[in-house]
């Protein structure tokens, strides 16, 4: 049975880091729904958070095979256990006439944020889960959006789980 | 003087105008990029490097000239330097080297590469770039050498800095060779290879990122071992990992001591003796009958160093139909439970895993049920009187299976034989049986066609005075047929046993049996007079077409008089000729066709 996991990684900040992750998903046809990367506090060291779907056999080979790769330091699949996850999204809007007030509404119920203004366009900031992120687009009418922008999940572990050299 | 003699005497037939300059061997001192890719290569005690010069490494070659450390044998293809390298540490368990230049050089390399790296084989090829400021220009002869080479090389590295060349260098050869071994590429600019910095060649370098378990798990070996002593109808199945693992001697012992039957892959073949009673061949596509009917049936099996792939196994559905518990010994975590799920795991180097076993083994109370035992091998032989690998011994027409027992027969079984891809591989690896590891060197997971003759070239620069024979077809050989001129410039004596039956032979088989007989674009038109070809390039060409003159031309080849002599054999064997036994694709192993059946 497919299932959706997160899994975070710790790598050498190096160039092709990024392609080295990327290729071995293509190459072993594995899916990626989103990849996220940036260098951590520590300079030298990039974390990377992937969201895939697979099957449990999938999941440990693409495990496997990311543990595989000589730059990489640690793997960690966050649905194994506790995790927290947070997704930022803007979302630029139509907000004119009535529908300007509506949409501010709809954007505090979703604990969204307002960061740029003009006469006829909003821009929302938003952080949640996908899942979140979804429901407020399902949320506001269609017609209203004139753009989005997604960073895709990252990750991190709850408690005392943690992902370090 | 013996052929290898011109190899030792300072390369004098290669460079008229050579010197040495001993300057550049004083440490701690200045060193460009090219000196110290030289100096590297010296320090990692390298004895060949396989390469062909080009702009991007000019200054390497340079420093070549300039040193006698190590030895450069200058192939005439880019795709051979990368054959001979990788054979190199097939036979040697040493890292090979190979040197190219960049673009075309590179893209030529490829294949060396992934055949290298399909086979788990620790090369180092160090390859030259554009200048750093003109790479991502479209520069003359770039090609982004690390991101064509990435998902064929265990690692690679482009090196921008001349302060980071050595340290680099010293990593290649670390990661080539250990945890599960594979090719890694250095990629270097022509400007840094003219850069000036302090050289010091590092002992070792730490990389926090890679670490390969080298012992096994000692809950999961007991368990193993409980597992083996209990078992009524037991299999060893050992891939190339016991080969690149040099753990044959533990193998062995282990199946001596248990009195279990053991089969090897393609890529395993010598890591168990063929000649032992206890060997059922090989297993798999084109494997005997008792070795695939034992796989199938077992009910304990230990696999070691082996992947259970598709040319091994056929159809994982069918094959998982029979109950049967499995020990799975491998270096690489990635290779457990890929194909086939295993309900013991042990993860570690396999010598280490086997010698650990079998001291566990040695300790135990309880023995291999023998009664069991003996009913399993009573299974087995009546298997085995089916005789599956027999074929027409008085055929009129030589029998291409026939050429491979009489050339075991002439060897003594004692060559270290290369092949190409196809028929004839499968033919080799059938019937020249191999007690050693090591002496079977082929292309198993690629499957690339003209690897023979680099590889036996590689080879027999490795071990001068043995016997080395190239089985390949008129197909296969023609994929680089160019090496006959590097053998001809270093007169590498090896010894070339075609089976020349006018047909990409394996191609024609499928078509056979799969698509009505429709031989399209299998048949192997226009071919040259390979006796006179050889002759041309100073080497023995002889061409054999009757079954009675076989044996006689080996011994001929093989005598004291051609010891230091290519020798290439143009032997005319059945067109129709097929490779049996046989599991089509998608069947399970006990699914067999059989000669005697068509």
């Amino acid at each position: 049975m497919s299932r959706r996991h997160i899994i975070s990684l710790l790598m050498e900040n190096e160039a092709g880091a990024l392609s080295r992750v990327a290729g071995l998903f293509s190459a072993r046809a594995y899916n990626i729904e989103s990849l996220t990367v940036a260098p951590t506090e520590d300079a030298t060291l990039s974390r990377m958070t992937i969201v895939t779907v697979g099957s449990e056999d999938i999941i440990e080979q693409i495990t496997k095979q990311l543990n595989k790769l000589v730059d990489v330091i640690k793997v960690m699949d966050l649905t194994e256990g506790s995790h927290i996850e947070r997704e930022l999204m803007l979302v630029k809007v139509k907000a004119v006439g009535a529908g300007r007030e509506e949409m501010k509404r709809t954007a505090d119920i979703f604990r969204g944020r307002i960061i740029d203004v003009t006469d006829a366009t909003y821009t929302i900031e938003l952080t949640g889960t996908g899942s979140k992120l979804d429901a407020f687009l399902e949320a506001i009418d269609p017609a209203f959006i004139i753009e989005t922008v997604r960073t895709g999940a990252s990750g991190i572990g709850r408690g005392e789980r943690s992902l370090k050299v | 003087m013996k052929w290898h003699d011109f190899l030792t005497v300072a390369g004098q037939n290669d460079y008229p105008h050579r010197f040495t300059n001993e300057l550049i061997f004083c440490q701690f001192m200045e060193a460009t990029g090219a000196e110290i890719v030289v100096r590297c290569l010296a320090e990692e005690g390298v004895e060949f490097v396989f390469g062909y010069p080009g702009g991007a490494v000019l200054n390497i070659y340079d420093e070549i000239f300039k040193q006698n450390k190590f030895k450069h044998v200058l192939v005439r293809h880019e795709q051979a330097a990368v054959h001979a390298a990788d054979a190199y540490a097939r036979a040697t368990g040493r890292v090979g080297v190979a040197l190219v230049t960049s673009g075309p050089g590179v893209t030529n390399a490829v294949t060396g590469i992934a055949t290298a790296y399909m086979d788990s084989i620790p090369i180092v090829v160090v390859t030259g770039q554009v200048p750093t400021p003109a790479i991502g220009l479209d520069a003359f002869q770039e090609v982004d050498t690390v991101g064509i080479t990435r998902p064929c090389v265990k690692h690679n590295f482009l090196v921008k800095d001349v302060k980071d060349l050595a340290a680099t260098m010293k990593k290649a050869f670390i990661i080539a060779a250990t945890g599960r071994p594979g090719p890694v590429v250095v990629d270097v600019p022509k400007d840094v290879t003219a850069h000036l910095t302090d050289f010091e060649y590092p002992a070792t370098v730490e990389m926090r990122s890679y670490n390969p378990v080298v012992k096994g798990h000692s809950g999961q070996m007991k368990r193993a071992v409980q597992m083996l002593l209990e078992a009524k109808r037991p299999m060893i199945y050992a891939g190339g990992g016991v080969v690149l693992g040099d753990a044959s001697g533990q193998l062995t012992e282990l199946a001596r001591l248990l009195g279990f039957p053991v089969t090897n892959t393609l890529m395993g073949l010598g890591g168990h003796p063929a000649t032992d009673k206890q060997n059922l061949g090989m297993l798999g596509m084109h494997g005997t009958y008792e070795a695939n009917m034992a796989m199938q049936h077992c009910d304990v099996l230990l696999a070691v160093g082996a992947r259970f792939d598709d040319r091994v196994i056929g159809n994982p559905a069918h094959f998982a139909r029979e109950q049967r518990r499995i020990i799975h010994v491998d270096i690489d975590p990635s290779s457990i439970s890929k194909r086939v799920k295993v309900d013991v795991p042990i993860v570690g180097d396999v010598q280490n895993v086997l010698t650990d076993m079998l001291a566990l083994l040695k300790q135990a109370k309880e023995k291999p049920d023998a009664a069991a035992l003996n009913a399993w091998w009573t299974q087995i032989e009546l298997w085995r009187s089916k005789n599956c690998l027999n074929y027409n011994r008085n055929s009129p027409i030589i029998k291409p299976q026939y050429v491979v027992e009489k050339l075991w027969e002439v060897t003594k079984g004692d060559a270290f034989v290369t092949s190409d891809v196809g028929q004839h591989q499968m033919w080799a690896a059938q019937y020249y049986k191999f007690d050693k590891p090591r002496r079977w060197i082929n292309s198993g997971g690629l499957g690339t066609m003209g690897v023979g003759l680099p590889y036996a070239m590689g080879v027999q620069l490795a071990h001068p005075e043995a016997q080395v024979a190239c089985i390949t077809g008129e197909s296969s050989i023609q994929m680089n047929i160019q090496e006959l001129s590097t053998c001809k410039q270093y007169r590498i004596p090896v010894k070339v046993v075609m089976l020349n039956n006018r047909y990409m032979g394996m191609v024609r088989q499928w078509q056979e049996f799969f698509y009505g007989s429709r031989y399209a674009e299998s048949y192997m038109e226009s071919l040259p007079d390979f006796v006179k070809l050889a002759e041309s390039y100073g080497h023995v060409g002889m061409r054999i077409d009757k079954p009675e003159d076989v044996e006689a031309a080996l011994k001929e080849a093989f005598s004291p008089a051609l010891k230091e002599r290519m020798v290439f054999m143009d032997f005319q064997t059945d067109q129709t000729e097929n490779v049996f036994p046989m599991v089509e694709g998608g069947k399970g192993l006990s699914e067999m066709i059989l000669a005697e059946e068509l």
